[in-house]
């Protein structure tokens, strides 16, 4: 491996995901007035520290009992100038922060919001406006489309923020916010609450799954059907004891008797990759886990424990993941 | 001061002020005493063992973070640390440390035996000292406070930590908040009527200065975080509902009150530095102060604004882009008269004679690192840029920059400045270099990597992290340097309490200073002064040693 491939791929690993990685037009204009005052920081930056050095180094005492230096108190035009010159950096970075402002996040207007997405602790409810879609965690978008967020929060502040996607926008319990933002391409993009709401604010997480506007239909579409109707006999099993254990009275499942709005949407609960917000993957065992012991996978997690046994862990397990 | 006796205060009448309580009367005498000197100190000590207490607290936090999914402390655990640890370093470590040295110094600075209200002075301290005992009854009462350090609503309401923590939060720093504001009028009242008589405004000691302002932010910011504690204890205790959505207050409304008050308070802990490093750059040096009328004024303009940026905290809360142009424009101009100091103090330090001292060792690496602090502060003016990068590892380095490499560095610049003042012992310049060296290295090993975690997308109070890319190792990095730190702090420690006992004693002038309280014996007697030298510049003392070079009899100066 050249150098300079080592290079470039360890640059990788602390650049992938960051602001630098932009993957919306909001982001990549953000991420230029960054550079601009990164550049402008490091000059003033370097500056500092250039005259610091030459300062220590030229006037550091040469010898114990040298005389008294020449004692000047303050030239006004030399004042003045240290004055001016930073106060014409800040107002041109005023001026490029305002235009940039309104550019990536003009007042919501009129506008119908694309998506809600509710702050939940410690969980994201999306809802797509035109379908009535509704899901967790995993938020499906389309690219190429300037899309308008309604940002919400359940019952602490919470925080939107998917680097790559640009600003960050705080989710208030009792006032809504927007957020504006075009992707750019198809991946999936990472973030996470950044507004302190508690026991699990770490673990709560956001895949965000950018798709081309045809895979998202047909995302949307196979969102917006009915769930799937167990076909063995465990899961059907599990499905009953869903309704009974009163799992059904925080979760949603649709086209069955669960209409609870406390948890997430667990229509299409299999079709996610991960779990909890993010902290595991999506697999049989992680789900048999976390409904053995909820507190232990996510301490202070709102979901109580129920004390299940092992054959209606199996049940709701098998359930749960042929929810596709 | 002469009227001081018929006021009929208890003061200690045998009193020798040293660091240590082994005098004729031992503790007792410094429970009792309203003399400044013996107040600053216990002001000092306070401080140093809310440090040692704050950093074990974070020390913990470190360890957690130092891996990717650690499991070392649970949820609870963390947040009860990481709130504690930014109150307690805010309000009982850099608070309290300004504090006494404004108490012990400013009465010697300007030739006055005391502060105007020695009881009051007494009172502010031990207000200070039950806001934190209280606040770490919590820990035996049920659990710390865990919404953070600036607690925010709805999180700090019932329903929400229903641990009485906020509640002795609330209480803890309501008292201290009081032994403050308190503290800030004594020094208003003492600066403004106790000088001697010759010392005008324009000759006063430009940490004097720096205090005098800092006193009227105090007075002005302080209610404003009283009156909301309070609320949050009505809200909490009495189901009063301001800060609770549900019954029609506002979530929001805590952020302002809180940052009307916080903001104000990053300056409150940074004024007074800026007012030490203006004594130590000139003395130094061995020249005036570069532009002595410009740090005062841009002081003040400082004050004023720090008024009218609270905001720039509340970029990510959606007030709409109006709003944030105007707070944003404020926060670009206080940086102005904040940066512009760097270059007054390099000015100072150009054609001069440089003594490198452990004291100047802290002044020019602070310079440096301020910057650094300073730059990433004026990023989050640019509100795109604050838009990506609020609430992520990079306030946590920028806010540290400016605690430490501005606040706390200053702090220790005057430890090692004024200790054989205070004292009359010398501070051991060769471990102090030790110091210097493990804590200037510790300090950016573990904050110049945050700067990246930040941009890199890892949000500031969470307990554990995912494994992306980098993360880990730069936690890792961080931790370390934690650790450095650590140990420096602990060779303080032992370098402090071993020169209070054994160090050789110091002269009354080691420094070959300019201001008054180097015209005293170290450490003072109970009574400063018996008589005053004539102030008729900035530096008496200098012109006083030096009476062939006065800065009065200087042509152009603007020392007077």
């Amino acid at each position: 491996m050249s150098m300079k491939s080592l290079f470039a791929l360890l640059l990788s690993r602390f650049t992938d995901p960051s602001i630098w990685r932009t993957a919306s037009s909001q982001a990549e204009q953000i991420r230029s007035v960054g550079n601009g005052f990164l550049a402008a920081a490091a000059a003033m930056f370097f500056l500092v520290v250039g005259l610091t050095i030459f300062i220590t180094v030229k006037f550091g005492r040469k010898r114990s009992g040298e005389g008294e230096p020449k004692q000047i108190s303050g030239n006004r035009k030399l004042e003045i100038v240290m004055v001016c010159v930073p106060l014409l950096l800040v107002v041109f970075f005023f001026f490029w922060s305002m235009r940039t402002m309104s550019a990536v996040m003009p007042p919501a207007g009129h506008h119908k919001a694309d998506v809600i997405i509710t702050g939940h602790q410690w969980w994201w409810q999306a809802e797509y406006t035109s379908s009535g879609v509704a899901t967790a965690n995993e938020i499906h978008l389309p690219v190429g489309k300037s899309l308008l967020l309604k940002l919400k929060a359940a019952d602490v502040i919470h925080d939107w923020w998917v680097p790559a996607l640009g600003a960050k926008m705080d989710m208030i319990p009792g006032s809504d916010n927007y957020l504006w933002v075009t992707i750019e391409k198809p991946g999936v993009y990472v973030g996470t609450c950044s507004e302190f709401c508690g026991e699990q604010h770490a673990w709560m997480r956001i895949r965000v799954v950018a798709q081309t506007q045809d895979n998202f239909n047909k995302w949307l579409q196979s969102h917006s059907t009915d769930a799937a109707e167990p076909t063995d006999s465990l899961a059907r099993a599990g499905a009953t004891l869903f309704m009974k254990a009163s799992c059904s009275s925080c979760h949603r499942i649709k086209g069955q008797d669960a209409n609870g709005l406390q948890g997430p949407d667990l229509t299409h609960f299999a079709s996610r990759k991960t779990m909890l917000s993010g902290i595991m993957a999506n697999t049989p065992t992680n789900v048999r886990q976390w409904l053995r012991d909820p507190q232990k996978v996510k301490p202070g997690a709102h979901m109580p424990r129920f004390i299940f046994n092992r054959d209606s862990l199996n049940e709701l397990t098998a359930y749960l993941t042929q929810l596709k | 001061m002469s009227s001081r006796s018929e006021l009929n205060i208890p003061e200690p009448k045998h009193s020798i002020p040293g660091m240590g309580v082994s005098n004729n009367q031992g503790l007792l005498q410094w429970i009792s005493s309203v003399d400044h000197k013996q107040i600053g100190i216990m002001y000092l000590w306070l401080s140093m063992v809310f440090l040692v207490i704050g950093g074990i607290e974070i020390m913990l936090v470190r360890m957690q973070l130092a891996v990717p999914n650690n499991h070392l402390l649970g949820p609870e655990a963390y947040n009860q640390l990481f709130t504690m640890h930014g109150t307690t370093m805010i309000f009982f470590v850099l608070t309290p440390a300004i504090f006494g040295f404004a108490t012990y110094l400013v009465p010697l600075m300007i030739g006055a035996n005391d502060m105007a209200f020695p009881r009051l002075n007494a009172l502010s301290f031990w207000m200070t000292f039950f806001g934190g005992f209280l606040l770490y009854f919590s820990f035996l009462a049920g659990g710390a406070p865990d919404a953070g350090w600036f607690n925010y609503a709805p999180l700090n309401q019932y329903n929400y930590s229903s641990s009485p923590g906020i509640n002795y939060y609330c209480s803890g720093l309501l008292l201290s908040g009081i032994g403050t504001v308190t503290a800030s009028v004594n020094f208003i009242v003492t600066i403004l009527k106790y000088r001697v008589k010759d010392m005008g405004l324009k000759q006063m000691p430009l940490f004097v200065w720096m205090i005098l302002i800092n006193s009227f932010l105090v007075l002005a910011a302080f209610p404003s975080l009283n009156a909301a504690l309070v609320m949050v204890l009505l809200d909490r205790q009495l189901h009063a509902h301001f800060f609770n959505m549900a019954g029609g207050g506002s979530a929001l409304l805590w952020q302002h009150l809180f940052w009307l008050f916080g903001h104000p308070e990053v300056y409150i802990l940074i004024l007074p530095i800026f007012g030490i490093f203006s004594e130590i750059f000139p003395v130094f040096s061995r020249k005036p102060i570069f532009g002595y009328g410009f740090v005062v004024a841009s002081g003040m303009a400082i004050a004023l604004l720090a008024f009218g940026v609270w905001v720039h905290h509340m970029f990510a809360t959606g007030l709409g882009n109006t709003i944030n142009n105007f707070f944003a424009a404020s926060s670009l101009l206080i940086g102005v008269p904040t940066g512009v100091k760097v270059f007054n103090w390099l000015a100072t330090m150009w054609g001069g004679s440089i003594r490198f001292s452990v004291s100047m060792l802290f002044g020019i690496a602070f310079l440096i690192e301020f910057t650094i602090g300073g730059l990433s502060g004026v990023s989050f003016a640019i509100v795109p840029i604050d838009w990506q990068l609020t609430d992520t590892y990079y306030v946590v380095a920028h806010l540290h920059y400016v605690f430490i490499g501005g606040s706390l560095f200053g702090l220790l610049s005057g430890l090692f400045y004024w200790f054989p003042k205070i004292s009359g012992r010398v501070l051991d310049e060769k471990m102090g270099r030790w110091f210097f060296w493990l804590f200037v290295t510790g300090f950016n090993t573990t904050f110049l990597v945050q700067h990246a975690l930040g941009a890199m997308g890892m949000a500031r109070r969470v307990y554990t992290y995912p494994d992306l890319p980098g993360w880990g190792i730069l936690n890792l990095i961080s931790t370390i340097g934690g650790f450095l730190m650590a140990i420096a702090v602990g060779l303080l420690i032992y370098l402090l309490v071993r020169s209070v006992r054994t160090a050789p004693l110091a002269s009354d002038d080691p420094w070959d200073a300019n201001t008054l309280e180097w015209t005293t014996s170290s450490p003072p007697a109970l009574q400063n002064f018996k008589q005053v030298i004539p102030v008729k510049s900035t530096r008496p003392y200098r012109d006083y040693k030096r009476p062939d070079d006065t800065d009065w009899s200087r042509k152009g100066g603007d020392g007077k």
